[in-house]
């Protein structure tokens, strides 16, 4: 209990930490955003008016601690744009983003564990060696070129699936598997590592002396404890997997969170910026903090104190 | 790999057939397939894609390598610091560290590029400031091993200052490290140097990068897939040399964690 609640003060400091940094890169934009709300033919009076109406003409750790407070009220603010509460624009734009989210890491899950649980008993042959070269292209494909090869292929030449936009589940099979290959291969290579150390154990060898199959072997005794290490990482790389989504979002039409912040900073809409962060910024600590407490629960050896 | 990659960085432009920046093709409306003598094809504007790409092996590998540098210098910087003096400096590095994790690098990248504006400059700083906490992450580590190990505590014993034994002791022990993330972290800031161009908030025109070459392909890559193609694959085939170089200085041991 002690430890659950240390790590929840520690996760807090660092969102506070991530307010305060994303709040300090918009303070020290150059353009002026009251400029932007009131629009190019707008009189100096009204400009001035925008920038008291919106508070921008006070000392910055004044605007900090007022954002702060409204944040914890939940309240992001208005879009310089189109004038609607951040929060619900926020909240119109995450399911679509949490559903490719969901999907992507699925994929990756899959992928990890078939392909380590593939490659692990084959360590040393060919067939690992081509996976392992197989692996680490895939890792250094840029992500959007792989989605715009998936369109091209899968979408356009062979018509199998809708070229982009978000509807039915057909839209979601290509930009979850792109999403969630990369990381997916990341995972396979991790499993497969930690699957060769632990085959050498005296507890498989056990197994398989009370006369368990080689599969059942791996699938069951092994892959337990293999996997655990995975967990963290699938925790650590979920940030990277949002970086993902931005590209994604991007190529597939997707109408999510990776779309709308890229938006906001081209027209300069400070609270959508500060809203998109931050929310992104709460989605990792919050995985992070789960995947901790879930280590715990599932290996009894550590004990949550 | 790595030589024709380098060779490329280095007499590409001069290699260019046409030049990159001027349309060439005898039909401009529209993009051209890869036929002689434009082998590659031509792209909307009747540019030559190959003469583009060729140019763009040069900034692309640069942004990279430069990036890769800033990035280890304040990765190292912070590592070090945090693991060699240890307690509050500790605390503090490594929860800042934490703070910048939670950031999507490449939205944080995608802020910062649009409050400093765009230019090769604030790319280079740009990715650096975003990608040097797995950096620090293995420096601590592995300095707190060091820190306790016989050769240092005798340096210190010995009444070293610790700007010495830093300088003496540490940083050639963890420089083996150093350099096998330095190539993983190059194959790093290439693609992120791509994602921000291809987010059309890289390097500014009319600078071809490969990034935003297939960045505008996008709006062609029906009719004209020759012009994403041969971008992403001069893409995969730097990053994939920076890997295979620390795959390769690992003994193949580790999965890799680009």
């Amino acid at each position: 209990m002690r430890y659950l609640i240390g790590r929840l003060v520690w996760s807090l400091i660092i969102l506070l930490g991530t307010t305060w940094i994303t709040f300090a890169i918009v303070f020290l934009v150059p353009g002026d955003p009251a400029r932007v709300v009131a629009g190019p033919r707008a009189d100096a009076a009204t400009i001035a008016s925008i920038r008291r109406e919106l508070a921008l003409d006070l000392p910055m750790r004044v605007q900090y601690a007022r954002y702060l407070g409204r944040v914890l009220h939940g309240d992001l603010g208005r879009s310089y744009a189109t004038r609607q509460p951040v929060t619900d624009i926020l909240i119109r734009r995450l399911p679509a983003t949490a559903l490719l989210a969901a999907a992507g890491l699925l994929v990756a899950i899959a992928i990890g564990l078939a392909g380590g649980l593939v490659t692990a008993p084959l360590a040393g042959t060919w067939v690992d060696r081509a996976a392992l070269v197989g692996s680490l292209a895939v890792l250094s494909a840029p992500v959007f070129w792989l989605g715009l090869l998936a369109l091209y292929y899968v979408g356009y030449r062979w018509r199998l699936l809708p070229l982009g936009g978000a509807g039915d589940l057909r839209h979601l099979i290509l930009p979850a598997l792109v999403l969630g290959t990369g990381s997916g291969v990341y995972y396979a290579r991790l499993l497969h590592t930690n699957l060769v150390a632990v085959l050498g154990e005296d507890y498989i060898r056990a197994a398989r002396a009370r006369g368990n199959s080689r599969l059942r072997t791996v699938a069951v005794h092994a892959l337990r404890n293999a996997s655990l290490p995975l967990l963290t990482v699938v925790g650590l790389d979920f940030a990277s997997l949002l970086n993902g989504v931005v590209l994604t979002e991007t190529v597939f039409h997707w109408p999510g969170l990776g779309r709308l912040a890229f938006d906001a900073v081209l027209n300069l809409d400070v609270p959508v910026i500060m809203g998109t962060v931050l929310l992104s910024a709460i989605l990792v600590v919050a995985t992070n903090l789960t995947v901790d407490v879930l280590y715990r629960v599932v290996d009894p050896r550590i004990r949550l104190g | 790999m790595g030589a024709l990659l380098v060779l490329v960085a280095i007499v590409g432009p001069s290699a260019a057939p046409f030049d990159p920046a001027a349309a060439v093709a005898p039909q401009l409306a529209e993009p051209m397939p890869p036929a002689a003598p434009f082998y590659l094809g031509t792209d909307d504007l009747g540019r030559d894609v190959l003469s583009r790409l060729l140019c763009g092996a040069r900034i692309s590998l640069l942004v990279g390598a430069v990036a890769m540098v800033v990035t280890m210098v304040i990765g190292t910087a912070i590592g070090i610091a945090a693991g060699y003096f240890g307690g509050v400096v500790d605390v503090v590095l490594m929860r800042a560290t934490d703070v910048m994790l939670a950031f999507p690098g490449l939205l944080l990248a995608v802020a910062l590029v649009a409050v400093l504006r765009p230019s090769v400059w604030t790319i280079f700083v740009v990715i650096g400031l975003v990608s040097w906490t797995g950096v620090a992450r293995v420096i601590r580590s592995e300095v707190l091993s060091l820190r306790e190990r016989d050769f240092v505590l005798a340096a210190r014993a010995l009444g070293a200052r610790d700007r010495r034994t830093l300088w003496r002791h540490v940083l050639p022990n963890v420089l083996p490290t150093i350099v096998v993330i330095a190539a993983l972290s190059t194959s790093g800031t290439i693609l992120l140097d791509a994602g921000l161009s291809f987010l059309g908030i890289g390097v500014p025109p009319p600078t071809p990068t490969w990034g935003r070459m297939i960045q505008e392909a996008t709006s062609y890559y029906r009719a004209a897939p020759w012009l994403m193609l041969f971008p992403g694959a001069a893409l995969l085939y730097a990053v994939l040399t920076f890997n295979f170089i620390a795959y390769g200085l690992l003994g193949g041991t580790r999965a890799p964690s680009a």
